[in-house]
């Protein structure tokens, strides 16, 4: 819907194309030109970042993990492979991890000098996953960073970060929220959030934005 | 990093779908490196490589308050770089191309323009 509204504005201002824009029209015609791309194809990955792969992929692997405790028990062994099982795979997801937080443990993920991430679980990072604030204070401050993202830990929890190398690639999988016992795993798996896996936030069940009615067609 | 107005869209059951990308141009220069690297016009890891460099020119700014480029400022450059180094695209070339384009808008354009206009 967003990208809809990008292009009904873009050709409605009628505006040259400035900067960035610019030149990347140029380079992809030049490519194009010389047979080194093909357009539909470059069609065909936009689609698909934006709509098809996303942290709804990893929240079923989430919901999966909870309920299936022999699932879990893969998943942390080899997770690449765990993952698969459910589908989900492909570029920046050959070599995953699943970091498992516990009462005692807290995982965080990033990337300090660029911007690795699971693309087949979470699809592409949000901006601030990619700014210089995150990526230049999440090691030396874990907790400072937690707290700005209103998550604060207590004390006793280890909170450990973990800084995507050139090949490894992270899924936080958090804490089943108390209360959830009788969810199903369609359920479970929406409440689980993109920033939970990033572990920038924990689960919770109710949801704190809907407090009151559950979510319903009305 | 908070978004009340999706948290307030989320408690009344509106999905609103978070942008991927904050332009088009963005999701076009993303898909260029992707397809290029399939098709082994370039390495990703070399790309990898060019985009840490350019993001560490873009934090140094930063780091003084000044201005850095934004992530795919970054991005674009470190594949107009590496497209460039490989003797596959050269600057020029782009240059010419966007001139090109900026002084020939596409038909439609000029048409839509030509538009009436009332005179008071």
């Amino acid at each position: 819907m967003s990208s809809d509204d990008h292009d009904h504005d873009h050709h409605a201002h009628n505006a040259p194309e400035s900067g960035a824009a610019l030149r990347v029209k140029a380079l992809e015609a030049v490519l194009v030109e010389k047979g080194l791309v093909d357009p539909t194809r470059l069609d065909t990955l936009t689609d698909t970042y934006e709509h098809k792969v996303g942290p709804h992929n990893g929240a079923r692997v989430v919901a999966r993990a909870w309920v299936d405790p022999a699932y879990k028990k893969r998943l942390l062994a080899d997770a690449t492979a765990a993952i698969a099982e459910l589908g989900f795979g492909g570029p920046q997801g050959e070599y995953m991890t699943v970091l498992e937080n516990t009462p005692r443990v807290h995982n965080m993920v990033v990337c300090t000098l660029c911007s690795c991430y699971p693309w087949p679980v979470l699809g592409l990072p949000p901006m601030w996953y990619k700014s210089f604030a995150y990526r230049s204070r999440a090691v030396g401050d874990p907790r400072g960073v937690l707290r700005e993202f209103g998550l604060e830990l207590p004390a006793d929890v280890e909170v450990r970060v973990w800084d995507s190398s050139a090949e490894m690639r992270y899924l936080v999988l958090p804490m089943r929220p108390q209360g959830s016992e009788n969810l199903t795993e369609d359920e479970l798996a929406d409440l689980v959030t993109r920033d939970a896996m990033i572990g920038s936030a924990t689960v919770e069940y109710p949801s704190k934005k809907a407090s009151t009615t559950p979510e319903s067609a009305a | 990093m908070k978004r009340p107005l999706e948290d307030l869209l989320k408690a009344r059951g509106i999905r609103l779908p978070e942008s991927t990308f904050a332009e088009p141009w963005e999701a076009r220069a993303f898909a260029l490196v992707l397809a290029l690297a399939d098709e082994g016009s370039l390495r990703w890891e070399d790309f990898r490589q060019r985009l840490i460099g350019e993001i560490g020119r873009a934090d140094s700014h930063v780091a003084r308050g000044e201005h850095g480029a934004g992530y795919f400022e970054s991005w674009l450059r470190a594949l107009e770089g590496i497209l460039a180094d490989n003797g596959i695209v050269a600057a020029q070339e782009i240059d010419r191309r966007a001139d090109e384009i900026a002084s020939n808008p596409p038909a439609p354009t000029r048409a839509s323009s030509a538009g009436p206009i009332k005179v008071a």
